[in-house]
């Protein structure tokens, strides 16, 4: 394992009875990174995070985090850990303030009053610290989770779906707190999120998981730029741009649609495509080239599931 | 930390309402059955003694403070677990249906303290019921009645000097507090195998109930289970009223009053330390 490696997990396998839900899963995370965890619904990702975090026992495999095994340092290592997993539930009837307290002392952390408004106000609750959580509404829990994961200022962050639940502001403040997390203070932040966009936005590595098994583990932009782009381009004469590439080499590239010229390509064929219609006396007046972790992802699982 | 952790559970069973349903309805019964022995004292005492005044005369104060306290305790102790197990159960099935199981058990703590912090919270809790219980049903009781003999009319008849009956209060409400910790055991047993604070609450009042009405069978093979039943224990505080005190019958209930505390502790302790959390 390099020594920047801070999560190794190795042949991890959960069954439930006769239901595999993580199926020999490996993947590792680096010191630094903002690590995002993908995989469609029921793919096992909240699974592996309770297995993280000690609250599943792995039926077998190995989870290494911080250089030592879970499974004979669970109190050291969760010590340096904070997190969310799934739903953002408190204890109603206490107090924002309370809650944080209790879970910071919990945590073996000295926590003083300063420490609970600074993280409150790191997620903009500071105004409503001694109100009962019953009164909060679930963005406003959805932040108490993030602030309940930093009170005790851990080294690694688990982060299950954070931002369910905000509204749009409310996402974009926690996309802008990841990456503070990250660059100001030093967090390696493993994300799991089914807002594709989000991760694709913050993160630097990433793992697609679908029906327990990693399919894919990168960094987001190599895999970004590995494979087809969806490439659309406007031109003057769409009809006879269609003729042409119909009778060429890039028929099979060609996407079916009236309304606009759109080629499944790789990077390099942009621009001889470009060139190819030039030559051919079609005006090109624009080219747009979009590659999203969603096609990417749907590609990837879609590939799985046929 | 073992320490930290229970201020932390007896902080949170006090900022909950219904932990002190128990302290209300015991301040609400208790003067209740006071203020019903003050006024219907004397006939009540008639009522039991109906057969015995034929050929005893009863002088002085009969209906004093520790008759109240005795009646008191005897109607309370079949409610009491009701009262308990409320909060007992919720301890860990609280935390099941509220999702906070995915705060506490992230945190560097071992399940083993998590439990024990409960359990010893829930103990706390029982103990501190049993005591304002008896505050209020002896120490207001006699304040309001003053002292005198006790009669206690049940398989024989015992009385008991004035000065000869408090210390066998005190000791009663030691044995209570043992029994109701029996009964606070057990519903925390069932609140580690379920996820719904109803099913502990349901499930020890069941057991109490259907073991109490097993209890009064005299069937033979009923006679040789019933002295492992818990319910065949929980009322041994009656002991401390015999002439002279069954001390041994009260080492062999408070045994296994201790027995059942340990065994469901240890029960619960196991099950909750193998729990796959999926709330």
């Amino acid at each position: 394992m390099p020594s920047d490696t801070i999560i190794e997990i190795k042949d991890l396998t959960k069954k439930f009875k006769d239901f595999t839900a993580v199926d020999n899963l490996s993947m590792s995370v680096c010191r630094g990174d903002i690590f995002g965890f993908l995989g469609p619904n029921g793919a096992g990702k909240s699974t592996t995070i309770r297995m993280m975090l000690s609250l599943i026992e792995p039926t077998e495999g190995i989870i290494t985090i911080f250089g030592k095994p879970l499974a004979s340092h669970r109190k050291e290592i969760l010590r340096n850990i904070g997190a969310i997993v799934e739903k953002p539930d408190f204890y109603l009837y206490l107090t924002a303030f309370k809650n944080l307290e209790i879970l910071g002392r919990i945590s073996g952390a000295d926590i003083s009053r300063k420490r609970i408004m600074e993280v409150l106000e790191l997620v903009n609750l500071h105004e409503r610290a001694d109100s009962k959580v019953k009164t909060y509404s679930y963005g406003m829990k959805q932040r108490l989770g993030i602030a309940q994961a930093l009170i005790h200022n851990p080294e690694l962050i688990i982060l299950d779906e954070p931002t369910n639940g905000l509204d749009p502001m409310g996402v974009k403040e926690v996309r802008d707190l990841i990456l503070h997390l990250s660059r100001e203070e030093k967090k390696t932040i493993f994300l799991s999120s089914h807002i594709l966009p989000e991760v694709e936005v913050v993160a630097s590595r990433m793992a697609i998981i679908n029906k327990g098994r990693t399919v894919v583990e990168g960094e987001v932009q190599t895999l970004l730029n590995s494979g087809n782009f969806m490439v659309r381009i406007g031109v003057d004469k769409l009809h006879d741009a269609q003729i042409l590439l119909e009778n060429s080499e890039w028929k099979k590239h060609l996407e079916k649609s009236e309304s606009e010229l759109r080629l499944s390509l790789l990077q390099s064929d942009i621009a001889r495509v470009n060139e190819f219609l030039v030559r051919n006396d079609i005006a090109v007046h624009s080219i747009t080239s979009t590659r999203s972790l969603e096609d990417y992802f749907l590609n990837i699982t879609q590939g799985e599931h046929s | 930390m073992i320490g930290t952790l229970i201020r932390i559970e007896l902080s949170k069973i006090f900022s909950k309402w219904r932990s002190f349903i128990g302290f209300i309805a015991v301040t609400v019964l208790v003067p209740i059955i006071q203020v019903a022995m003050y006024s219907e004292g004397d006939e009540y005492f008639n009522l039991f003694t109906q057969t015995l005044q034929q050929q005893f005369d009863f002088a002085g104060n009969m209906t004093n403070g520790f008759l109240i306290a005795f009646v008191t305790l005897q109607s309370l102790y079949v409610h009491i677990p009701l009262l308990i197990s409320l909060v007992t159960g919720d301890l860990l099935a609280g935390e099941a249906t509220a999702g906070t199981y995915r705060l506490l058990l992230v945190r560097p703590i071992s399940r083993l303290q998590v439990v024990t912090s409960k359990f010893i919270a829930g103990l706390v809790y029982t103990n501190l019921l049993i005591l304002w219980m008896a505050i209020l049903s002896l120490g207001l009781s006699i304040l309001v009645f003053g002292r005198g003999e006790l009669l206690i009319v049940g398989e024989k008849i015992t009385i008991l000097a004035s000065g000869d009956i408090f210390w066998r209060f005190l000791y009663s409400y030691y044995y209570a507090a043992l029994s109701m910790t029996a009964v606070a055991s057990l519903a925390f047993l069932f609140s580690a195998l379920v996820e719904n604070a109803i099913g502990p609450i349901a499930s020890t009042m069941a057991i109490i109930i259907v073991f109490t009405i097993i209890s009064t069978l005299n069937a033979p093979f009923i006679m040789a289970i019933k002295p492992f039943l818990i319910t065949t224990h929980l009322t041994g505080w009656k002991f401390f009223f015999e002439q002279p005190v069954a001390i041994d019958k009260v080492i062999t209930s408070a045994g296994a009053l201790v027995a059942y505390c340990l065994v469901f502790f240890t029960a619960a302790a196991v099950i909750f330390r193998r729990k796959d959390i999926l709330s």
